[in-house]
């Protein structure tokens, strides 16, 4: 297969953009991504997008986009994984150059969510319909059974859990394209209004209307390019029972352990060797299981991981240092992308405050649903 | 939801009828046309049974729509004691009698309904036992 790499990356600021439509926000990013990669053209155009259809009335994301992007008449197309349609966008993209089909991709997400009727139906048809959707459950309810079932087994606490809020809205105070750029206080999670026992408002990612882009490339194309690139390593997906109730262990999400370890054979790495992680905490306890499920701590011990400080921005190994879902937000089928995006920057030393020292390897892991697909994608700087 | 797609899904919502893989002997509720497990396509319809244990819960404060003016309400994953597991709300329980571990029943309830003028629907809640 042919070496992938990205050499161009773009975002729209994150947040309730009500003077922007979806095909602005998916235009303004990948404007962005095209012009910080200095190409004159794209091969294929691929679009992360979780619902068009219920959040803005819209499909057939693809051509659109292509047509306003003064694209056409080149290939484009949606993939929709639930919220890990951008990780599967990239992933799409980078299998379309290393089979030698394209050699430029576009491959953006987009999500305009603050548009729809009814928010909480539209992501909650990333659930079992008939057999738990059916019966009064939300999102937030899936991931609090997962918490509650994590605190009984393992003493994960309240405060723990707290924590991952605290420290994605620290780094989010760091990224002028986070949604929420203010530090917030444990008081402020722990005394927020009661979503789902044990979540809070202040544990869940908000509603959020975004785009993000990336400009891939063959190997050979990369290396001659003047700015610095960055090579994709490993990329793996894997998929679970879309019913949370069907997994025999309610604690683990089984799909996110077994797409980082096919993503770590392909990258030939450990998970010890990785610098940086964006990782989909759509809740405060899914960055909690998903540091299990990664390697980066035994089973069981991801609540004392950021408790004793790993994964903060000065930690061993800083996790969501563009402030993850939680605090950059969460427009659902652009996040796969802009994880990666963040990735790119911080890799190319253009994270701005945020930048952490000596990064090497960096990893994206984004979740579809309550973890029926995970998509993990590992980069290197060349 | 349509009449066709509430309608489908009648045998499993008030009689929790599946099917066990005639060969590995995994039961599937609901019913699917392969066994996830052996890949055999053949199976026998059972019934499951109507006790079973609180495997994890949580209580919904903020619901979707057609559940305002319920919440807060309990939904938890049981475990049945033919060891499948389904999903569904407790009734009749104080929010902090629940507990992981503890032993439920299933009852037949109404669920929710489509508006003024549509269909109620229908299906299993637990109770504590």
């Amino acid at each position: 297969m042919r070496e992938v790499a990205i050499i161009g990356a773009g975002l729209t600021k994150f947040g309730e953009l009500w003077d922007k439509s979806i095909r602005d926000i998916f235009v303004e990013a990948a404007l962005s991504a095209i012009k910080d990669a200095g190409v004159d053209h794209v091969d294929s155009i691929i679009v992360g997008n979780m619902s068009g259809g219920l959040f803005v009335e819209q499909e057939h994301i693809g051509a659109l986009m292509a047509d306003y992007l003064g694209q056409n008449p080149v290939p484009a197309y949606r993939v929709e994984s639930a919220c890990a349609s951008g990780g599967v966008a990239l992933m799409q993209g980078l299998r379309e150059i290393a089979s030698g089909l394209s050699d430029i991709v576009l491959v953006g997400g987009v999500e305009k969510m603050t548009d729809a009727e009814d928010i909480t139906f539209a992501l909650a048809t990333a659930a079992d319909q008939e057999y738990e959707v059916y019966h009064g459950i939300t999102f937030p309810g899936f991931y609090a059974m997962i918490a509650n079932a994590h605190m009984k087994r393992y003493g994960t606490t309240r405060k723990q859990m707290a924590m991952v809020a605290v420290k994605n809205h620290k780094n989010g105070s760091l990224n002028p394209y986070a949604q929420f750029q203010s530090e917030i206080t444990l008081d402020t999670v722990l005394n927020s209004t009661l979503v789902a026992d044990p979540l809070r408002l202040m544990d869940c990612s908000p509603v959020t209307d975004g785009a993000a882009a990336l400009v891939l490339c063959s190997g050979d194309i990369a290396r001659k390019h003047k700015n610095s690139s960055v090579k994709i390593i490993g990329s793996s997906m894997t998929t679970d029972t879309l019913a949370l109730h069907l997994r025999e262990d309610v604690t683990s999400l089984k799909s996110v352990n077994l797409s980082a370890k096919k993503a770590y054979k392909m990258a030939e790495i450990t998970p010890e060797e990785v610098s940086v992680a964006e990782v989909h905490d759509c809740f405060t306890i899914a960055e909690i299981v998903i540091m299990e499920e990664l390697g980066f701590v035994e089973k069981g011990k991801g609540g004392k991981f950021i408790e004793d400080g790993y994964t903060a921005l000065e930690g061993k190994i800083p996790v969501n240092t563009s402030g993850g879902l939680k605090a950059k937000g969460h427009p659902v089928g652009a996040t796969g992308v802009a994880q990666a995006v963040e990735i790119f920057f911080q890799l190319t030393g253009r994270a701005g405050k945020r930048q952490i020292k000596n990064a090497k390897i960096g990893l994206t892991q984004n979740m579809g649903g309550s973890g029926a697909s995970s998509v993990v994608h590992i980069f290197k700087p060349y | 939801m349509s009449i066709p797609k509430y309608w489908r899904e009648i045998p499993q919502r008030y009689r929790l009828e599946a099917l066990k893989c005639k060969k590995c002997g995994k039961i599937f509720f609901p019913p699917r046309l392969i066994c996830s497990n052996c890949k055999t396509q053949e199976f026998e319809n059972i019934r499951l049974k109507e006790e079973g244990k609180i495997v994890t819960y949580t209580i919904i404060r903020v619901p979707p729509k057609q559940f305002n003016g319920q919440a807060p309400y309990p939904v938890a994953i049981v475990e049945l004691d033919d060891g499948v597991r389904i999903m569904g709300q407790i009734t009749d329980a104080n929010p902090e009698e629940i507990e992981i571990g503890k032993k439920v029943r299933v009852v037949f309830r109404k669920i929710q309904e489509q508006g003024h003028a549509g269909i109620i629907n229908y299906g299993y809640k637990f109770i504590l036992k």
